[in-house]
């Protein structure tokens, strides 16, 4: 149930600063695929574009096409919440409703769209939960408030809350950052044993992390800001790691900004 | 200026004692402050009390106002027309206040919602009497009738504005990431606005409403120039009704020293009740800005 | 789950009927919402017109400038004028405000500055307290406690002594009213400390940190730093706390009119009783019957209140900078942790 996911042209802005500007990529099924650059470098709002969170945000606009499978997402008569149940979303900070319990915040995406038995929620609960790992650990605890669990649970609680929905492609904007190592351990655990069932696009800041757990990898940069921000190299992640085609990409690896 | 003397000689050098003086008499200053505004609290809430204690029981509760030179009797029609019409002028007053809240918060861009907000603060400050006198001039005179629902209008006139103001806190004060994680589901936003922000603000919410209420209830104008007041019991909407602040007014203007009592009476139930709900807000309030925190 | 994999490129991803109750959903809460909020306007606007237009007669009838003017307040000859209560309003009002705001100055900087924090909490809560007791209760209070204390004891002593001194002395008079301007006003200062304090509490906590720290680093004792360092520049958001205020004095019905002694006379002293416009309104309504000008010029009365009250509020609002003044009354205040210098 994995799909590519096409970016053709994509362009955006914030109002009247252009930030990305004629993006193209192409991100494959079953593999995790990473966007590393520095602060500011736009890859989160790459990100947001993929499930048109990007326009939310008042004075924000989009132009080109990403395709989702062949489908372009941004089609004239396209609902942006038919998009994002099919691509889902992490953020950085752990963000579980308050007002939820962990079984509820798990299937909070289906209860919130129609009306299931309560035998389909508690099936597709438990399935999101352990995808994330995150059933042994609270199994006994589905009633009590999503707010309870440690951060790292927290976030897994949210994986899973994206996962119930069932989406093609999960994408991830610095899952981790937020976390403590161990739980930083455990999420990466979880995006290498998701890989095979969603297509996986995260963003991090951490450059060993990227090495660590995707197959492929984007550099962005924006060097001056009255210009977009370029798609600098994307390339197999050992590849970029060992052998950076671009200068630009080899000075960032290897530390030397950003 | 003389040339052999040094800076330090010129002028009055005051005295860094001086200095200190003053800043303890102005520390002094304060604390009095402190204490000038807590004696009329004290004073009010105790003589409020002592007066009205022996006024208070059950007759006080079931009687409704006794004829003049009649020993006994209650404010029960005043009480019970309180609540008729602060629960009317609630009921009308929440979701008005909550929809524009939620308009500023969710929907409001440039100058639309900085207008409403201004129109908000300006309403806010409006004098009691002049909501008062808007619905006299309009229902009560198409009515031809004053009336409990005339009552209840002017009080919506000057709650929803609060409502408005504090919902708008609150909504506030819900974490932008609740509302993208949300919209990042798949959910609608106005499904988004309904089942997550506004039940993680409810606490707010209420708060917001107790504030409301209380300052509805110890309203005399606007009652007075649309409900006019009424001796007996009256549950008719349509007809003129008695709310306690209003009897009060009335009773401790009057001749009658029996009635006195009864004000000092009412002045303790309309006290306590307004008071702790205001202190009940506040709590609630703090308590919700540290969750959300 | 709809999957529709031979769809061309361009299809959308879902069933239309879904997409359109959906999108209408949308549609009708944001119209909804934005449909109340126009209505927040409506009243406004509603309210004024309203009683422009019912206050009309009088103004035609006695010119604006002559009914404001004009000193008759008389049902049989059917002329009226707002000076009296002009006159009362003001001066009560402005009474209160002399007295209330050193009080709520001293108050929102003992909140503020002083080093002990334990006073913090307690005094917030004192005015709160205060803001939320209604005013039929301090109505009550001040007839029957207050008023006779203060014209048993403190005016003939004012008389005595402030009331000898020149000029000023007139404002002291005592006279046999048992309600007055005085007694009036006094309740009103009470009234509105608590929104003085409240609004100037938040602006001086605004004060930037750095400012205070550098005058203390200069070695300026605590009150030279609120001197050169806080009043400064909090004072405009002082000046807009105390025209929140005047709003609230003004626009006082019960208490004031359970106090002043309902005179329409204008006269000089204090303690002469006089007549507010809110206490007219609430004393006359009832026998304002749609024959004559009566009931026009209680309402053109109210349209002076409310232009009174519309341009403080207007003006307070930018002064202060921003949503200050929100319930009208005090919020539940935050723990301060802002502004402190401990």
């Amino acid at each position: 149930m994995t799909k590519t996911l096409s970016i053709d042209g994509l362009s955006a802005w914030f109002g009247s600063d252009q930030i990305l500007g004629d993006v193209n990529m192409t991100i494959q099924p079953r593999m995790v695929t990473a966007i590393i650059g520095p602060s500011g470098c736009g890859k989160s709002t790459l990100l947001r574009c993929l499930n048109r969170m990007h326009q939310e945000v008042r004075d924000a606009s989009v132009s080109g096409s990403v395709l989702l499978d062949g489908w372009d997402i941004y089609a004239e008569g396209s609902d942006p919440v038919d998009v994002r149940r099919r691509i889902g979303m992490v953020f950085q900070r752990p963000n579980p409703f308050p007002t939820m319990t962990v079984f509820e915040n798990a299937v909070a995406g289906l209860k919130l769209r129609g009306r299931y038995p309560r035998a389909v929620l508690e099936e597709r609960a438990e399935i999101a939960l352990r995808s994330a790992g995150l059933w042994d650990e609270v199994k006994d605890r589905l009633n009590q408030p999503g707010g309870r669990l440690s951060g790292g649970q927290q976030q897994r609680l949210c994986i899973a809350r994206a996962l119930a929905n069932e989406p093609e492609v999960l994408l991830m904007d610095e899952p981790a950052s937020a976390l403590d190592p161990i739980s930083t351990q455990q999420i990466e655990d979880t995006v290498l044993q998701l890989k095979d069932s969603v297509t996986i696009v995260i963003v991090t800041h951490n450059m060993q992390q990227a090495a660590r757990i995707s197959d492929e990898t984007a550099f962005m940069l924006r060097e001056r800001m009255d210009r977009p921000s370029e798609l600098v190299e994307f390339d197999d992640t050992k590849m970029m790691f060992t052998t950076p085609q671009d200068k630009r990409t080899e000075a960032y690896i290897t530390g030397r900004f950003g | 200026m003389s040339d052999t003397a040094t800076p330090r000689d010129q002028g009055r050098a005051t005295s860094v004692g001086l200095r200190k003086a003053k800043s303890r008499m102005f520390e002094g200053f304060m604390w009095l402050t402190g204490i000038v505004a807590l004696v009329p609290l004290v004073l009010i809430v105790f003589y409020v009390f002592k007066e009205g204690l022996p006024a208070i029981n059950v007759d006080f509760f079931t009687q409704t106002a006794p004829a003049p030179g009649v020993p006994g009797g209650g404010m029960s029609q005043a009480i019970v027309g309180s609540a008729m019409m602060v629960g009317m002028a609630t009921l009308m007053s929440v979701p008005l206040g909550v929809l524009s809240a939620l308009y500023l918060t969710e929907y409001g861009r440039g100058s639309f919602a900085a207008t409403i907000r201004f129109v908000a603060e300006i309403l806010l400050s409006t004098p009691s009497i002049i909501a008062g006198a808007f619905i006299w001039a309009t229902v009560v005179l198409l009515m031809h009738s004053f009336s409990a629902i005339a009552g209840a209008i002017a009080l919506t006139v000057l709650m929803w504005p609060i409502i408005t103001r504090s919902t708008e806190e609150t909504l506030r004060l819900v974490p932008d990431d609740l509302r993208e994680a949300a919209l990042a589901l798949g959910v609608p936003r106005w499904k988004v606005i309904l089942a997550i922000v506004l039940p993680t603000a409810g606490a707010g919410i209420f708060t917001a409403v107790m504030l409301a209420v209380a300052r509805g209830l110890g309203e005399t104008a606007p009652i007075l120039l649309t409900a006019l007041g009424n001796d007996f019991m009256n549950l008719d909407p349509k007809l003129p009704t008695d709310a306690v602040p209003l009897r009060i007014y009335n009773y401790a203007q009057s001749p009658i020293v029996a009635w006195h009592q009864l004000a000092w009476g009412g002045a303790i139930v309309l006290l306590v009740v307004v008071l702790a709900l205001s202190i009940g807000a506040r709590i609630l309030s703090d308590r919700q800005q540290r969750r959300l925190r | 789950m709809s999957q529709q994999s031979n769809a061309p490129k361009g299809e959308t991803l879902t069933e239309a009927p879904v997409r359109r109750r959906l999108r209408i959903g949308d549609a009708v809460f944001r119209d909804t919402t934005v449909a109340v909020s126009l209505g927040l306007i409506g009243l406004l606007g509603s309210i004024l017109f309203v009683l422009l237009v019912a206050a009309l007669p009088a103004f035609r009838a006695f010119g604006v400038w002559g009914f404001i003017t004009s000193t008759s307040w008389n049902g049989v000859t059917d002329t009226y004028g707002a000076l009296p209560f002009i006159y009362g309003t003001l001066m009560t009002s402005t009474f209160a405000i002399v007295l209330a705001l050193p009080i709520s100055v001293g108050l929102a900087l003992l909140i503020n500055e002083v080093k002990s924090g334990w006073i913090r909490n307690p005094l917030t809560v004192l005015i709160d307290l205060l803001a939320a007791i209604p005013s039929v209760v301090y109505g009550l209070w001040g007839i029957f406690i207050m008023a006779p204390f203060l014209n048993t004891y403190v005016e003939p002593a004012l008389g005595a002594t402030l009331g000898q001194i020149p000029v000023i002395g007139a404002l002291f008079q005592p006279t046999p009213s048992a309600g007055n301007m005085f007694n009036a006003g006094i309740i009103l200062a009470i009234m509105i400390i608590p929104i003085i304090t409240a609004v100037s509490r938040e602006v001086i906590a605004i004060v930037p940190r750095d400012l205070r720290e550098a005058a203390l680093a200069m070695g300026a004792t605590r009150y030279e730093t609120i001197k050169i360092a806080v009043l400064p520049y909090a004072r405009s958001g002082i000046v807009g706390a105390t025209m929140l205020g005047l709003g609230r004095a003004l626009g006082e019905t019960v208490a004031v009119a359970m106090l002043i002694g309902n005179g329409l006379g204008i006269q000089a002293s204090l303690f002469a009783p006089a007549y507010t416009i809110p206490a007219v309104i609430a004393n006359e309504f009832r026998e304002a019957t749609s024959v004559g000008l009566h009931r026009s010029a209680l309402l053109a009365l109210a349209v002076i209140l409310v232009v009174i009250s519309f341009f403080l509020a207007a003006v307070s609002r930018v002064l202060v900078g921003g949503s200050v003044a929100k319930t009208g009354k005090p919020e539940p205040l935050l723990d301060p942790a802002e502004g402190d210098v401990q």
